[in-house]
């Protein structure tokens, strides 16, 4: 006998019931507010923070703003579509952005190992700056210094908004940072190798250049002997002669430093943390939402990137999953059962994806989100940016 | 399918997985661990990232700077019988590393504790290019070099490192080479050359984890083609989080052309029970038509995979997200495929 046919219905129970939703993310509202002045993309590696920044800024210039956005490391195909593939340090504008609201929108890719060459040009004397530049330990270290990616995202952010507020060529800049290990990393990385910078150890390295060791205490000379022990006596001197040679840059980097992270802080600022509905990447999230509470850093809120499309039919993983077994009983081969286990699947996700999504709410309800759906194909160009904008937007 | 009994690895002691972002490589690393860790052979897995990630796959205390037994290996129904065996954990923090390397290769005491206070190990461990690179692998080195004769430690039979991503992983293999290069002469001269002879060996490999997406295969072809740059052994390349694969071929056709017979799934519904009105069908219907799109483009870039031309290993995506359990599904996964 077949079985009487059930009134499917949505799944009731205490995660559905829970009335902890996240304030919707008004991005459109952000992007138009001419205080708006810099916005900042941050989160874990893999979430698409690039994509993000690229599509807030190209919704933005479309709305009327005068953009430039700071990318990172963008994919090739998708450098190439803004015009950014070659790497020279210099805002470009985009061609074909839509200009009827009186906007722009330039971009660049950024180039570490170019930005640290001119920090280095712009505060040593020519021949310093020449010898600095060619001695072997700043070739194969300035771009691999921890926290160099960061330092010179700040940086050029720096140098992009003093140039903007002097002739006004933009009044919103949009920064991608760096994949790094930690979200955290760009807060922490200039600080510390500023400090770093100041500190004991690099008097330390530049005591035996300074001559006269008034350092040279008793606990100075372990210090030294251990070094030399371990690094050898001409790879310490090397050293020595690489750290006194970047000395005069140093004060300059730290003031530098000071004055971005000042700027981070300031009302025009604006902090998205963007993750994908994953538990790492969310972890990460709140990491970084609780750290820029800490450091009074704006934040205006969280963009949830690529999560499932939610199915539409009102019926649960678990029926969908009995009914197909039913069929897949009488017929393994039953396309009607291979389409209810994919509801399934898909409803699992989903839920599961929305259950992270309410945890996070739960813990930071203050937070308000954007959900951004998962596109079947890549964002390579403007085409791309632009339904990504929709969807930030909630269209 | 490959035989089981022989794996494509055998004589492999350290298997390095990277991969991009968000695409599993922690996951894939500990199933590959558990894969490795049957009949018999004891296992070490270890991370540089510093994120805990193992203690939280695994469900157990925040692991210190000390190898730990976390796991017994995976029992495989298909393989020959016999007493799986155990993976061991270590996470491996820098400035740990950086004052057991003192102490074991130079004995400063007093000297290392004077080092911390002048900011030395933080220069070290924090900000120096690279030094953190360096001691990372150079604990790597120590612990595969006891699977050797020389009898200091609890002995592996394999070392599996869930290492940075792959856009650093060149960069991290490469660091001692680098290094080799900047001090010409005296003991980390040898110690890097000793670690790079390592990687470069027979017994490493580097595995590539990627999802069927356009960016990580990208970036894994750019990975590989980096390693092999720096002379580093390519392992294999492990697609994870592949969608089901309940559709066939000329399902997935119809499905996406839009030819499937709507009457006759709703007679389907109606005879397993379900109440099967318009809207669920052309719900059902939707999704299978989404499902089909995704799944051609995954096979486009599964062609691209195979046109790496290095062995290729799947891994299902999991809806429900990955838990212990599910760890050891994939590990049997991977197994029954050859990687272990």
């Amino acid at each position: 006998m077949r079985p009487a046919p059930r009134k499917t219905r949505t799944r009731v129970g205490p995660l559905a019931s829970s009335g902890v939703q996240a304030p919707r993310l008004d991005i459109d509202a952000l992007l138009d507010d001419p205080g708006t002045g810099i916005i900042v993309c941050c989160g874990s590696g893999g979430v698409g923070k690039t994509t993000t920044s690229a599509a807030l800024a190209l919704r933005a210039a479309e709305r009327g703003r005068k953009v430039v956005v700071l990318t990172i490391d963008p994919a090739r195909r998708l450098a190439q579509s803004m015009g950014i593939e070659e790497l020279d340090n210099t805002p470009r504008p985009v061609a074909k952005v839509r200009k009827a609201g009186g906007g722009s929108l330039d971009a660049m890719m950024l180039d570490m190992k170019r930005t640290f060459d001119e920090v280095v040009a712009s505060g040593a004397s020519p021949e310093k700056a020449a010898q600095i530049l060619q001695n072997p330990f700043y070739i194969a270290l300035s771009s691999s210094f921890a926290g160099t990616q960061e330092y010179m995202a700040m940086e050029k952010l720096g140098q992009i908004h003093r140039q903007a507020e002097e002739d006004g060529s933009y009044d919103l800049i949009v920064v991608d940072t760096p994949p790094s290990r930690s979200a955290l990393d760009f807060l922490d990385a200039p600080e510390r190798l500023s400090s770093f910078l100041d500190g004991r150890f690099i008097r330390l390295l530049l005591a035996p250049a300074r001559g006269p060791a008034r350092l040279m205490t008793a606990g100075l000379s372990v210090i030294t002997g251990a070094l030399s022990k371990v690094l050898g006596a001409q790879f310490l001197r090397d050293m020595q002669t690489f750290v006194a040679a970047l000395d005069t840059l140093f004060g300059g980097f730290r003031a530098r430093a000071e004055k971005t992270f000042a700027l981070l802080q300031a009302d025009g600022t604006a902090f998205l943390v963007v993750a994908a509905p994953e538990p790492d990447a969310l972890r990460e999230a709140a990491y970084f939402v609780e750290r820029l509470g800490e450091d009074r850093m704006p934040l205006a809120g969280l963009i949830v990137n690529r999560a499932g499309p939610t199915p539409t039919g009102a019926l649960s993983a678990d029926e969908a999953m009995a009914a197909g077994a039913r069929l897949r009983g009488r017929d393994p081969d039953s396309l009607t059962a291979g389409l209810l286990r994919l509801h399934a699947d898909q409803s699992r996700l989903v839920e599961r994806e929305a259950l992270l999504r309410r945890r996070f709410a739960a813990a930071h309800p203050e937070v308000a989100t954007a959900v951004v759906p998962a596109l079947s194909t890549d964002v390579h160009d403007l085409a791309g940016l632009r339904r990504i904008g929709d969807l930030l937007a909630g269209g | 399918m490959p035989d089981p009994t022989t794996p494509d690895w055998p004589r492999v002691t350290l298997h390095i997985v990277t991969g991009k972002g968000g695409t599993g490589k922690s996951t894939v690393a500990a199933a590959l661990a558990l894969a490795l860790a049957s009949h018999g052979k004891n296992v070490l897995l270890c991370e540089v990232e510093g994120r805990q990630g193992i203690a939280r796959m695994f469900d157990v205390d925040p692991l210190p700077y000390e190898e730990r037994r976390i796991a017994t290996g995976l029992t495989h129904p298909d393989g020959p019988g016999g007493t799986p065996g155990k993976v061991y954990a270590l996470h491996i923090e820098p400035e740990a590393a950086l004052l057991e390397y003192l102490s074991m290769y130079y004995r400063l005491g007093r000297a290392g504790r004077a080092l911390d206070r002048f900011g030395v190990t933080e220069f070290a461990t924090t900000i120096a290019p690279g030094v953190r690179d360096v001691l990372l692998s150079g604990k790597i080195y120590e612990a595969a070099r006891r699977t050797g004769k020389k009898n200091t430690g609890r002995q592996y039979d394999a070392i599996v490192l869930d290492a940075p991503p792959t856009g650093r992983i060149s960069q991290f293999l490469n660091v001692n080479n680098e290094l080799a290069g900047l001090a010409k002469m005296g003991p980390i001269k040898n110690q890097a050359d000793n670690i790079m002879t390592l990687f470069r060996s027979r017994q490493t490999v580097v595995h590539l984890v990627t999802v069927l997406e356009e960016m990580p295969v990208q970036e894994t072809a750019d990975g590989i083609a980096q390693l092999r740059e720096h002379r580093l052994p390519v392992g294999g390349v492990v697609v994870n989080r592949v969608r089901p694969q309940d559709l066939d071929r000329g399902e997935l056709t119809a499905a996406r052309k839009g030819t499937i017979d709507t009457d006759e799934v709703a007679a389907d519904l109606r005879s397993a029970g379900v109440e099967a009105d318009d809207a669920l069908v052309t719900a059902l219907l939707t999704e299978g038509r989404e499902h089909a799109e995704r799944r051609a483009l995954e096979d486009a870039q599964r062609k691209l995979v195979a046109g790496l031309d290095v062995a290729t290993y799947e891994l299902p995506r999991l809806p429900t997200g990955v838990d212990l359990g599910a760890l050891y599904e994939l590990a049997a996964d991977l197994k029954t495929q050859g990687m272990a």
